[in-house]
């Protein structure tokens, strides 16, 4: 069923086309740079602070979205049994791990300024310490798992079960009152930015998005020579 | 597809479903108990006043922040409540009359607060500053966007 997808596909994306893929997300990210720090004007009321927005907001984005990758990896797991999908989630998940750290980092040197806090416990910041341990209980999962079949299957439930996290995460500025502002970019209505903002966000959104793909390419070989060459000793 | 996997796709299915279930009513119970802040109408309204430090959010409502040294007193308003708040200690930077705000502290009754820590709460507008000028000056100013 999912034969076009082989593993060697993707060893020979990696192989072929990595070169390329670096020099562009050099380009992107360096013209991101320049957009954000020096061309886009300063916000209105929060002076040149809000900048951080431009690392934040991508970092989140894709901390969720790498985790959504992973979950529907799972559920492909557990109910097709194809392990491609296995090695896919297994790669990606560091970088929605370091995606979210970034986030919860980045947001609270903006909070001390802007709220006069680190650290507050309202729903939105609480729900990504949340996806923060989830992608914690996945990685250790696998690193402490010594049998491969069996770590695939926890992996994939773990995965599963933090799926329903997410929604909450993107809906909780609307659901509950919280010190985290409601979203600012809405894919249904007309977005609270001004184009000369927004445009610098969406380009460093689609470098980080660059970025992952370059270290999932280098992670997915690694990964899946690991367990050629593990199952060839067995 | 083969018999196995047809009857793994159902164990997922009916989890699925069974997932969705219980996340409803637990939402459902977290949406009475996840309460970051009271809105001052919620307040108001409450039979009972609640003991210990409490959040209550909204405007600070325009012309009400005085200042004397490093103590502060403004009225939070939802635009149908109101309730004034003193306050001694540093505010952060964007805690400014006519935008959204958090204070925690203790009541005194049930319109007037002594705070302990007051958090600026940030809106989703994002915009140079030109812009802003601009906008003001042309009367579209949203009410909605501040001061």
């Amino acid at each position: 069923m999912f034969d076009f997808l082989s593993t060697k596909n993707f060893r020979d994306l990696h192989d072929h086309y990595l070169y390329w893929v670096k020099i562009f997300f050099l380009t992107l990210v360096l013209f991101g740079l320049i957009l954000s720090l020096f061309i886009s004007p300063a916000d209105y009321l929060q002076g040149d602070t809000a900048r951080i927005m431009y690392v934040h907001v991508p970092a989140s984005w894709l901390a969720l979205q790498v985790y959504a990758v992973m979950s529907v990896c799972g559920i492909v797991t557990l109910i097709f049994k194809a392990r491609i999908f296995t090695l896919i989630a297994k790669s990606v998940a560091p970088i929605g791990f370091t995606f979210s750290l970034i986030s919860l980092f980045t947001g609270s040197i903006w909070g001390q300024p802007t709220w006069g806090t680190f650290w507050t416990w309202d729903a939105r910041l609480t729900s990504m310490l949340v996806l923060v341990l989830f992608y914690i209980a996945y990685i250790l999962t696998w690193k402490i798992t010594s049998q491969f079949q069996l770590a695939e299957k926890l992996t994939s439930i773990i995965a599963l079960i933090g799926l329903a996290n997410l929604p909450i995460i993107k809906f909780s500025v609307d659901w509950f009152n919280t010190l985290h502002q409601p979203a600012t970019i809405k894919l249904t209505e007309s977005s609270t930015i001004h184009p000369s903002m927004l445009t610098p966000l969406l380009v460093m959104f689609f470098a980080f998005v660059v970025f992952s793909i370059i270290v999932f390419l280098i992670r997915f070989k690694l990964e899946s020579l690991n367990l050629k060459i593990n199952s060839n000793n067995k | 597809m083969t018999d196995k996997v047809k009857k793994r796709l159902y164990i997922f299915l009916v989890s699925i479903i069974t997932i969705i279930i219980i996340g409803k009513f637990i939402l459902d119970s977290l949406q009475k108990n996840v309460v970051y802040f009271f809105s001052p109408t919620e307040l108001y309204n409450s039979t009972e006043l609640p003991n210990g430090l409490i959040r209550v959010g909204g405007m600070v409502k325009k012309d009400s922040l005085v200042k004397n040294g490093n103590r502060y007193q403004f009225i939070i308003t939802d635009f149908k409540q109101e309730i004034n708040v003193k306050y001694t200690g540093l505010k952060p930077n964007l805690f400014v009359e006519g935008q959204g705000a958090v204070v925690e502290g203790r009541l005194k009754t049930r319109t007037s607060l002594e705070a302990e820590t007051i958090l600026a709460k940030h809106d989703e507008n994002y915009m140079p500053k030109e812009v802003a000028d601009a906008l003001k000056k042309s009367g579209d100013w949203n009410k909605k966007y501040g001061k």
